[in-house]
């Protein structure tokens, strides 16, 4: 590991508005990048980005949930908090990347699905589900990368890969470490404490099985040093495309459920 | 002379004879899981004083003003199972304590002592009117119903043996959620679950959910939304983020009845709500309805 920041500081990084978002690297990754929108049922959720996308001359499917980085832009996005037509909008694409047979890539930036009465009247619940359900059982290669914050069902909606990899300074969690040190301890002041032994870092996930792989971050990413990282993160991509060339589509099936049979 | 005394060699009247074998035949169909503590009790939501075997004998629900009162798993394994059909597994199921959270396992020690049950989930099989199901009753007595390992596996190994069974899957859900203790691992139990399922209804099979009070967080999101027919009980409280959640988010008092069974049947999110005493009448009618081979 590159830093030695405690969970605590990472969770902060996870946070910072300086870090890129999901549409930041989709332009540095991709050679080429269509967004397409809504859900074909109710709306077009702007906490949730998608579209085709081609890498090294091989089409894929990206989605990405999608944060601001001023006060307006977040106010468009919900703070990348998901509403239920977020997370159909994002199964419509993979449905359409296993009928086209491309390989679905998946960045992951999310404090949570959106708690708010339009989300419940939505079926939230039912939109998160679905997606859990549905993406068990897609014929193509799932990959999901976690690029901030990994928040609870909201963020795991979009991380049923075949494999799931983390920034090593993002977070993935049940729920935030301010939430947790609420339920457990009644006191939401020791968040710092909460995110030690919750064990959200990436080291703590990767030695957990929940992640396959870390993307290392020399310095915390943020604009400058995004194209660095990106390079990397675009060779390990092709790696992972690669890789899963040579697997028959019920071996990317059977993979999938067993990744997820063994927790 | 004590009290103690004064009650032991007289004879009952007729009335409490009457009202003893009233007891005995609540008892004979579904008391034996559930007794509470004395002869009766105040309703918690209209306050007025309910004799227990006129609870029991209707269902659990209050005579009065017909409000709900929470069913213990094995009671509501009585109430739907055709008597004496059901068959436990995997019973005593260990967590891991991923985490190692301090004071976890000793909890879970307490809960099993007090609640009398291993986990919050009992999974088994049994038969409804005759047809054999795999079934899943969750407890909210137990850690408030949270999800973790134990539970998650319960249920996975539950859907994916009625998948080789050809057998229909009935989960009655009741839970707070994810079980914080074990952090992420509890989440994949979501995914887990939700896999198994996905199995099952590809193998062409039937999957009944019935909500029951409370429903939320990590089991809305993931098996109880995913029934070919979702039941709930009138009133349940039934959604994904918790109300006081919500509340703090939006900075406003929700409406009444947001989050309860009747909200979901009015969005389009369940199929149907049914009272206590038809459940298994109704449950019964699905089944033969979705009979396939
Ligand atoms: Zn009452």
């Amino acid at each position: 590991m590159s830093n030695n920041f405690t969970p605590w500081e990472r969770v902060e990084i996870s946070r910072s508005s300086e870090r890129p978002t999901s549409l930041d690297y989709i332009t540095a990754i991709f050679d080429r990048y269509m967004s397409l929108h809504g859900d074909r049922l109710f709306g077009d959720d702007k906490a949730i980005v998608g579209g085709l996308a081609s890498i090294a001359g091989r089409p894929v499917t990206v989605i990405g949930q999608q944060k601001g980085r001023s006060t307006k832009e977040n106010i468009k996005r919900n703070f990348g908090m998901p509403s239920p037509e977020g997370y159909r909008k994002s199964l419509r694409l993979m449905k359409q990347a296993e009928k086209f047979h491309r390989p679905i890539i998946l960045f992951v930036d999310t404090p949570g699905a959106f708690c708010g009465i339009e989300a419940e009247e939505g079926g939230v619940g039912e939109a998160i589900a679905k997606n859990l359900f549905e993406m068990s059982n897609i014929k193509v290669p799932i990959l999901s990368i976690m690029i901030g914050e990994g928040g609870s069902g909201g963020a795991l909606a979009m991380a049923v890969g075949n494999e799931v990899w983390s920034l090593e300074n993002s977070t993935y969690s049940i729920l935030s470490p301010e939430g947790f040190a609420a339920i457990l301890w009644k006191d939401g002041n020791r968040a710092s404490e909460a995110a030690k032994v919750m064990k959200i870092t990436a080291q703590d996930l990767k030695e957990l099985g929940i992640i396959e792989q870390i993307i290392e971050e020399p310095e915390p990413a943020c604009l400058d040093n995004i194209m660095d990282i990106s390079e990397k993160m675009r060779t390990m991509i092709c790696g992972f495309l690669n890789k899963y060339d040579q697997k028959t589509q019920e071996e990317i099936v059977d993979e999938r459920y067993d990744r997820f049979r063994k927790f | 002379m004590p009290l103690k005394e004064m009650f032991k060699k007289r004879t009952l009247t007729p009335q409490e004879k009457k009202q003893a074998e009233r007891v005995r035949k609540a008892k004979d169909t579904l008391l034996e899981f559930q007794v509470p503590d004395g002869l009766f009790q105040k309703c918690t939501h209209c306050g007025k004083t309910v004799y227990n075997e006129d609870i029991i004998e209707n269902y659990y629900v209050c005579p009065y003003c017909g409000s709900y009162f929470r069913v213990r798993p094995r009671t509501r394994i009585a109430m739907v199972l055709d008597k004496n059909t059901f068959q436990e597994w995997d019973e005593k199921m260990e967590t891991s304590d991923p985490l190692k959270f301090p004071g976890y396992k000793k909890k879970l020690e307490r809960q099993q002592a007090v609640t009398n049950l291993d986990e919050a989930v009992i999974t088994g099989k049994g038969k409804i009117c005759g047809k054999d199901v795999v079934i899943a009753v969750m407890g909210a007595d137990f850690m408030m119903g949270s999800m973790g390992e134990v539970v998650g596996e319960k249920i996975t190994r539950a859907v994916e043996k009625a998948t080789k069974l050809r057998l229909p899957v009935i989960i009655f859900t009741c839970s707070g959620g994810a079980r914080m203790q074990e952090g992420i691992i509890s989440l994949m139990q979501m995914a887990k679950t939700s896999a198994a399922l996905k199995k099952h209804d590809e193998a062409g099979l039937l999957y009944i959910t019935v909500l029951t009070d409370p429903t939320t967080g990590g089991v809305t999101a993931s098996f109880a939304m995913l029934g070919d027919v979702i039941l709930a009980e009138p009133g349940a409280l039934i959604g994904f983020a918790g109300p006081r959640v919500i509340e703090q988010t939006i900075g406003q008092k929700l409406p009444e009845g947001f989050q309860s069974a009747e909200f979901l049947l009015e969005h389009g999110f369940a199929d149907k709500i049914v009272e206590r005493k038809n459940l298994r009448k109704v449950l019964a009618t699905v089944i033969r309805s979705c009979e396939y081979e």
